[in-house]
């Protein structure tokens, strides 16, 4: 009789805690967070409109077959980026987006790249495991 | 509700059924993209691999929750000995599900993207998708009568049902702009989804395992005990809050990560008890070694082990630095969703579609060659991934193009493991399929 009570208080518990840490995080913002303006959300969507993120990760997420995009707006200049996006290569494929659509896209990148850093090598590893961004 | 018979528990097979053809069509893709990493340019101008990759991911995750819907509501027949509140409801259900994966494929073959991992499709077919769960939702809750005194089994069922509504809904709330509007939110709300998503399915899968093992081995002591609820509660834990470690090296809140690694850590009880309990196991394994969808549960446990110890690793932040956006990431994936989910699902294949003697002689073969390549498969992506963690972590990094060519040669052994993966899964789900034809007839 206890254990069965005792499951049901355990579950309701998890999922209080589990609702509330739900509210928190869909409520708070970090505080290097970037909100979006009309341009660069338009960009976003772009980015997803042509599934860039299938090969390309942003903060390491995504697929594998291109490279991480997060920071590409301050390693390449723009005209680089919209060449390689019109252009492709041998495994890209090209793309082509109107000139507004790559405005957008690149203020998206550009946002992006404000957001922070994707480079692990920017990661300082405490003895703990923990880790923290230089 | 409706006396069980064998036309009834039928539509629920049916599922699996839909999934086995799904499974073979998504490794195809799985191949086909595959061969895009090591002959750069490989059919891009008919099936780009922005194209494939979805293909692959989503008829491999549809194999895994058909498969899973269709395990769960067979076994909750037999366990209730009656059959479920609607068959029409699970009828229609089906054909949903079948009709929204049809407009998926042809989505994405039109370069028609919604573009977020991992529903890639366009957000208007995850209303069909939601219609589909909403009606599983029902037909489960009118089945099952109680929860007092339920085995853990139902609990895992429940907690899968609930939970893959739940963070179906989740993934979506990026179509508002109050949650699509912060690019860092975005992507943590994402993956919070995501992250539990996989937990819900699993949910579903391991208390389908846990069925087909007592319904085995009749003994069904375990079910009930304390040490299988301390067990499912651990699993919820994680369900419920170790997602963060898919976001480490995202600029979010520290307090998601501290959490998420800390929660990660009690999974080391789990290993722990893996460990314990292998010598027994081992012995248990022996007297039913032969039932075929035995082997592939102890398979699976084998896997579960392999799975965890590298999950594990990768929950410390330390080392995810180095593993994150490698295919490291894409091993553990993969070895989770075919070494535990598909196998775990082949066995309910097995169990529940396969009549008469299991032809255990002609499948000892395909059952080494398909855990040989497996393993295989799964280290040459861990070798490739550790090559590329340390291109990541160089001062002086060669090209991106550079480095990937440098990796060719564990991509190639990767294409053939999974060619051979393919070959060897194809005929489990031949075995099946000809033995349930030839039984219909
Ligand atoms: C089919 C896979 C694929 C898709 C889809 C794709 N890319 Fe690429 N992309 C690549 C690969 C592979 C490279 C690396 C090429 C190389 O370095 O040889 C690349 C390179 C790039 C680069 C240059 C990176 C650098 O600094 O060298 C940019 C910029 C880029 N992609 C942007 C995009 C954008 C934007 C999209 C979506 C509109 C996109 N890509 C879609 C595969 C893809
Ligand atoms: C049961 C079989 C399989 C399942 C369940 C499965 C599942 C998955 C999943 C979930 C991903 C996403 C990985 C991630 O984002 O981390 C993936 C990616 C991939 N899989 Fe599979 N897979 C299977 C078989 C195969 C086979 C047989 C091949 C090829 C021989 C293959 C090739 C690939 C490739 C190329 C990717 C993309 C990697 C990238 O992101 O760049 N898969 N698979």
């Amino acid at each position: 009789m206890n254990f069965e009570k005792n499951k049901i208080i355990i579950t309701i518990g998890l999922f209080i805690i589990f609702t509330f840490y739900s509210i928190i995080l869909y409520t708070s913002v970090y505080k290097n967070d970037q909100s979006t303006n009309d341009t660069n959300h338009d960009g976003k969507l772009i980015w997803q409109k042509y599934n860039c993120g299938a090969c390309h990760q942003i903060y390491g997420l995504g697929g594998y077959l291109g490279p991480d995009l997060t920071n590409e707006y301050a390693k390449r200049s723009e005209a680089f980026i919209i060449a390689f996006i019109k252009n492709g290569n041998n495994t890209m494929p090209q793309f082509d987006l109107t000139d507004q659509e790559l405005h957008s896209l690149m203020q998206f990148l550009k946002l992006l790249d404000s957001s922070g850093s994707s480079d692990p090598r920017t990661f300082k590893i405490n003895t703990n495991g923990s880790i923290e961004q230089e | 509700m409706e006396v069980l018979n064998k036309n009834k528990k039928a539509v629920a097979s049916r599922f699996i059924l839909l999934g086995l053809i799904l499974l073979v069509l998504g490794m195809t893709f799985g191949l086909i993209g595959s061969f895009q990493y090591i002959i750069p340019g490989f059919a891009k101008h008919i099936l780009s691999f922005e194209q494939v990759r979805p293909l692959h991911v989503s008829s491999v995750v549809f194999w895994i929750i058909s498969g899973a819907i269709g395990a769960m509501f067979t076994y909750l027949q037999e366990y209730n000995n009656k059959a479920i509140f609607s068959t029409l409801l699970l009828k229609i259900q089906f054909y949903l599900f079948l009709s929204t994966f049809t407009l998926i494929c042809i989505s994405y073959l039109m370069s028609v993207f919604g573009g977020r991992e991992y529903w890639e499709f366009p957000p208007i077919l995850g209303i069909p998708m939601l219609i589909s769960w909403v009606l599983l939702i029902i037909n489960f809750f009118k089945s099952l009568r109680t929860l007092q005194h339920q085995p853990v089994y139902i609990w895992m069922w429940l907690t899968g049902v609930i939970f893959f509504l739940i963070t179906f809904l989740e993934s979506y709330l990026w179509l508002s702009p109050f949650f699509r509007n912060y690019i860092i939110k975005d992507i943590t709300i994402q993956w919070k989804s995501y992250g539990s998503m996989v937990g819900s399915w699993n949910m579903l899968i391991y208390g389908s395992s846990l069925f087909c093992l007592e319904k085995i081995s009749g003994n069904k002591k375990y079910g009930h005990s304390k040490i299988a609820f301390l067990l499912y509660f651990t699993g919820l834990f994680n369900l419920m809050f170790n997602w963060g470690h898919h976001i480490y090296t995202l600029p979010t809140h520290h307090y998601v990560k501290h959490i998420s690694y800390f929660v990660s850590m009690t999974e080391l009880f789990i290993i722990g008890r893996i460990i314990y309990l292998w010598k027994s196991s081992l012995t248990e394994a022996q007297k039913y070694f032969h039932i075929l969808s035995y082997r592939f549960i102890v398979a699976a446990d084998i896997w579960v082990f392999l799975t965890l110890l590298l999950a594990i690793l990768m929950s410390i932040p330390g080392i995810n630095v180095y593993t994150h956006g490698t295919h490291i990431t894409v091993a553990h994936t993969m070895g989770a969703t075919i070494g535990i989910n598909t196998f775990l699902l082949l066995a309910f294949g097995f169990d529940i579609l396969y009549k008469g003697k299991h032809h255990q002689q002609y499948a000892r073969l395909p059952f080494w060659i398909l855990n040989g390549s497996l393993f295989i498969f799964w280290i040459s992506l861990i070798i490739a991934g550790i090559l590329k963690a340390r291109w990541q972590m160089d001062t002086h990094q060669i090209p991106f193009s550079s480095m990937m060519i440098q990796l060719r040669p564990f991509f190639i052994l990767f294409t053939i493991s999974g060619t051979a993966l393919l070959i060897s899964i194809s005929y489990f789900v031949y075995l099946i399929m000809r033995n349930y034809l030839s039984n219909k007839k």
